[in-house]
């Protein structure tokens, strides 16, 4: 592996830059994914059939967490990028876990956001509405599960062989897919809750 | 037993259960002959771990030419069914059936692969790179295709078939129409394999931006590369749409939700739409690539530069874009009004326009030039007119009033048939032919090429033109018989007489590799048809590093540079090379997915559960798993060239 040292270290092999490269087309396809589940939410959106509407059963104070907790979450995985471009394993290691616990917080109160939704009788057989809302918010939900395994790969490998060009790689490749989940958050906030309580 | 029930065949037939035992027999015999010669190893560490793109390439053809033949099947068996009135070969539940599976396995697993194949082989060698930019996930998307592909062709014999057409257009395709688990397999099946695609096109795009030979700009790349690119490109931004789609009409079938119910607030035609947004752009996924093989033939055969290059390359980003706003073209007659058509109807003649260009092109190219009539020239002329004739088609049905008519006739069947045939089929015969001796060192039998063209082109002509009339004379498609009184008889008993040659032609294809495996010469050398792209600068067969020296090249016709105007292409001397190891990983996680979309079909959730964690302990193994690949040393290099006749200039 030839390494070129006037670059950051993710970006310090061919082989790493095409990793980053291939991870930003999969974000490209992963937004594609979204756009087509907020387009359907809107389709849907007015489809309640005989169930409630977003309106009915929205909670703001739940969604105010989640929210407040991800973007929280998207500010220290930035800093523990900045702390890996500064060569400091240990800081990065401390805002890396902070990143994984805030995501862990934003999945509990998400799943208990589902069991509201469930005894307010919100489920996915409810209505074309209440189905297109939990398989758009699940399938986000389901991306940070991902994301969480993925980080805590990350932080034991981190552990085990420090800053390499190899881990150095992987993180930032994280941080960009942890990234990309907040801002389609950002989109569900706005154009689903938002939009829906108004 | 009641477990078992799920599995029975619910519309049985004794030709489904000869099916069933020839299956049976046909892997016994399979595993036995492999543990009998000792071939397990073989094939497990050369074939089925393997990372090298060549190979997959070809696993990907034999899968593709597999299924043809479980395609054209069939298609024969649709066109016996049809061939006089009230026919009664198949009923009516087996011919939905039959034309369900036709047009799957063709456009997905037999289409798809082929194109995708040629793909992994042809371009890393057109721009010089060892391989691909990911070999293992390259490895793994072969191995979702192929999980995919037998998830569906196993469900005609366990629990049953898909019935809904290829469009599996609800409410047809919901519980309540489509009963048995058939519509299931359709969504699994296609759900894995498609990811698979979407990952292929993911490598292919970092792989033709990243791993070019010096000196090859974007604008110096061969046609076939460039329509790789593009194509690739297509894949990612429709691939996804699909994606969501089948994971909606998976829920609607198994969850109980309601999003293409006709009740509860569903609503029936948004499949269709999710459906066509991807659906439209795929049909270009695989008649872009066609575009770029024909243009290289075309060109190596007329002994001439590709006539308008940049014109070439322009209109198939002009094609790309335009394939994403035309899909409302499928549905003209489902109801949503004038202006809606009419901007639909616009946007898809312009398609036309593009693909206007590039038929001037491919004439201009051949006028004037030293036209050699090989196999895969003769495929390249004989596209040029048919496909023109199924583009005029594709304009007629594009008139969005005028479509009232022809919508859902054999008009339709025509049309598409007569611009995936020859414009798909043909190029990948073509290509398989021009490119055999790159892949074996040998050429195929010419003679018995041009008998199974010349099957192939009547055939062609005798099977699809007539349903041009029956369809304008109101002939439905997918409808399993029609009456005397209509008077369909006589033209579709010619297309069954076209049909037949179709299927004589391609068993010929079929003979000829067998035949030519045994006979042909293999002294062909490196360069057997004067040829002008790079792919042609090293070995027949590639040795497995492609180039033993990264060539330097200043056009997208490096060979014809160096034979023509001695440009060196190889130049320094030869270092070690690091290659990707063989990982067996790809397969396993294949083999998972393989159990998760099987257990899903049939609702066996503990399973599914536990497939879905195996899975995921995968992909943690592997990013756990440290793998640096290897090195082949100079001296092995050295050696290797010389097995192959001498180092290159
Ligand atoms: C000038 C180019 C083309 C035009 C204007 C065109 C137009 C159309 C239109 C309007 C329809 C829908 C008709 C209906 O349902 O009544 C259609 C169907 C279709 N076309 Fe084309 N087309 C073109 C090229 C192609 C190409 C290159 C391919 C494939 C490689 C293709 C494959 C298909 C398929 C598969 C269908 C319909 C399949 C189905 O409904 O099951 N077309 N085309
Ligand atoms: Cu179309």
């Amino acid at each position: 592996m030839k390494i070129d040292h006037s670059q950051p270290l993710e970006y310090s092999t061919h082989k790493n830059e095409m990793n980053i490269l291939g991870f930003w087309i999969f974000l490209g396809a992963e937004i594609m994914l979204f756009a087509t589940l907020f387009t359907s939410y809107f389709i849907y959106e007015n489809r309640v059939g005989n169930g409630p509407s977003g309106a009915e059963i929205f909670e703001i104070t739940p969604v105010l967490i989640e929210t407040v907790v991800l973007l929280t979450s998207s500010f220290t995985i930035g800093l523990a990028i900045n702390a890996m471009r500064l060569n400091r394993p240990k800081a990065m290691l401390w805002f890396l876990g902070i990143t994984l616990i805030l995501g862990a917080t934003f999945l509990s109160v998400e799943i208990y956001e589902f069991v509201h939704y469930y005894h307010v009788g919100a489920t996915l057989q409810t209505s074309a509405f209440t189905g297109i809302l939990l398989t758009t918010l699940g399938t986000h939900g389901a991306h940070v599960t991902f994301g969480l395994f993925w980080g805590i790969a990350i932080f034991l490998q981190i552990k085990k062989h420090g800053l390499t060009p190899e881990t150095a790689n992987k993180s930032f490749n994280y941080s960009l897919y942890w990234h990309f989940l907040d801002v389609m958050w950002i989109f569900i906030f706005s154009f689903i809750y938002l939009k829906g309580m108004m | 037993m009641e477990f078992f029930e799920r599995f029975a065949i619910p519309h049985p037939d004794p030709m489904i259960y000869a099916s069933m035992v020839a299956i049976v027999l046909v892997s016994i015999a399979i595993v036995a002959g492999l543990t009998y010669f000792k071939k397990w190893g073989y094939l497990w560490d050369e074939w089925l771990t393997t990372t090298d793109h060549k190979r997959i390439g070809i696993m990907y053809l034999i899968s593709a030419l597999i299924m043809l033949f479980r395609g054209g099947a069939d298609a024969v068996m649709m066109r016996v069914q049809l061939s006089s009135p009230e026919m009664e070969f198949l009923n009516a539940q087996h011919y939905n059936e039959v034309f369900t599976t036709h047009g799957v396995v063709m456009i997905f697993f037999m289409a798809m692969p082929f194109v995708i194949g040629l793909m992994n082989y042809i371009v890393p060698l057109q721009i010089g790179a060892r391989d691909v930019a990911f070999p293992r996930l390259n490895a793994l998307s072969f191995w979702l295709f192929f999980a995919g592909a037998m998830l569906f062709n196993i469900s005609f014999v366990i629990g049953g078939s898909p019935d809904a057409g290829w469009t599996n257009y609800f409410p047809l395709a919901s519980n309540e129409f489509s009963q048995s688990v058939g519509v299931n397999y359709y969504m699994w099946a296609l759900q894995i394999s498609g990811i698979g695609t979407l990952m292929t096109g993911i490598n292919f795009i970092v792989t033709i931006f990243r791993m070019r030979a010096p000196g090859m700009k974007l604008m110096k790349m061969p046609l076939f590369t460039w329509s790789a690119l593009i194509t690739n490109v297509i894949i990612v931004f429709a691939f996804p749409v699909l994606t969501v789609a089948l994971l909606m009409g998976t829920f609607d079938r198994q969850f109980g939700t309601s999003f293409f119910a006709t009740g509860n607030g569903g609503m029936d035609m948004y499949w269709a739409n999710l459906f066509w947004v991807w659906g439209h752009p795929e049909v270009y996924i695989l008649i872009l690539p066609a575009f770029g093989i024909y243009s290289e033939i075309i060109s190596t055969f007329s002994e001439r530069n590709l006539y308008g290059y940049k014109s070439m390359v322009a209109s198939m980003v002009l094609i790309s874009l335009l394939s994403f706003f035309v899909w409302v073209h499928h549905f003209f007659t489902m109801g949503q009004g004038a202006l809606t058509n009419s901007i639909f109807s616009i946007t898809t003649m312009a398609i036309a326009i593009p693909t206007g260009i590039k038929i001037f092109n491919w004439l201009l190219t051949m006028w004037k030039g030293k036209i050699r009539f090989t196999v895969p020239m003769l495929y390249s002329v004989a596209f040029i007119p048919l496909f023109t004739v199924g583009g005029v088609t594709g304009v007629m049905l594009a008139m969005a009033s005028a479509d009232y008519q022809y919508h859902n006739t054999m008009f339709l069947v025509a049309h598409f048939h007569n611009t995936i045939i020859p414009g798909v089929v043909y190029a990948m015969l073509a290509g398989l032919t021009y490119w055999w001796p790159k892949m074996f060192g040998f050429i195929l039998n010419e003679r018995i090429g041009k008998w199974a063209f010349w099957f192939n082109v009547v055939g062609f002509v005798l099977a699809f033109f007539p349903m041009y009339i029956t369809g304008l004379d109101g002939q439905a498609r997918r409808m399993y018989t029609y009456s005397e009184s209509t008077g369909f008889g006589p033209l579709n008993m010619l297309s069954f007489a076209g049909a037949g040659l179709m299927a004589i032609a391609f068993i010929l294809i079929a003979y000829n590799i067998f035949y030519s495996i045994k006979n042909s010469p293999r002294n062909v050398g490196d360069d057997p048809w004067n040829a002008r792209s790079l792919e042609w600068a090293t070995h027949n067969p590639v040795p497995e590093y492609n180039f033993a020296i990264t060539p330097e090249v200043n056009s997208s016709q490096a060979l014809w540079d160096h034979k023509k105007k001695s440009h060196t292409l190889f130049k320094g001397k030869i270092d070690k090379i690091h290659m990707p190891n063989n990982s067996g990983i790809p397969i396993i996680m294949a083999g998972i997915l393989f159990v998760f979309g099987f257990s899903f079909v049939f609702s066996i959730w503990p399973a599914v559960i536990i497939a879905a964690i195996a899975f995921f302990s995968c992909m943690l193994y592997s990013s756990f798993e440290n793998d640096h690949g290897r090195y082949i040393s100079a001296e092995e290099v050295k050696e290797t060239e010389e097995k192959f006749g001498g180092a290159k200039k």
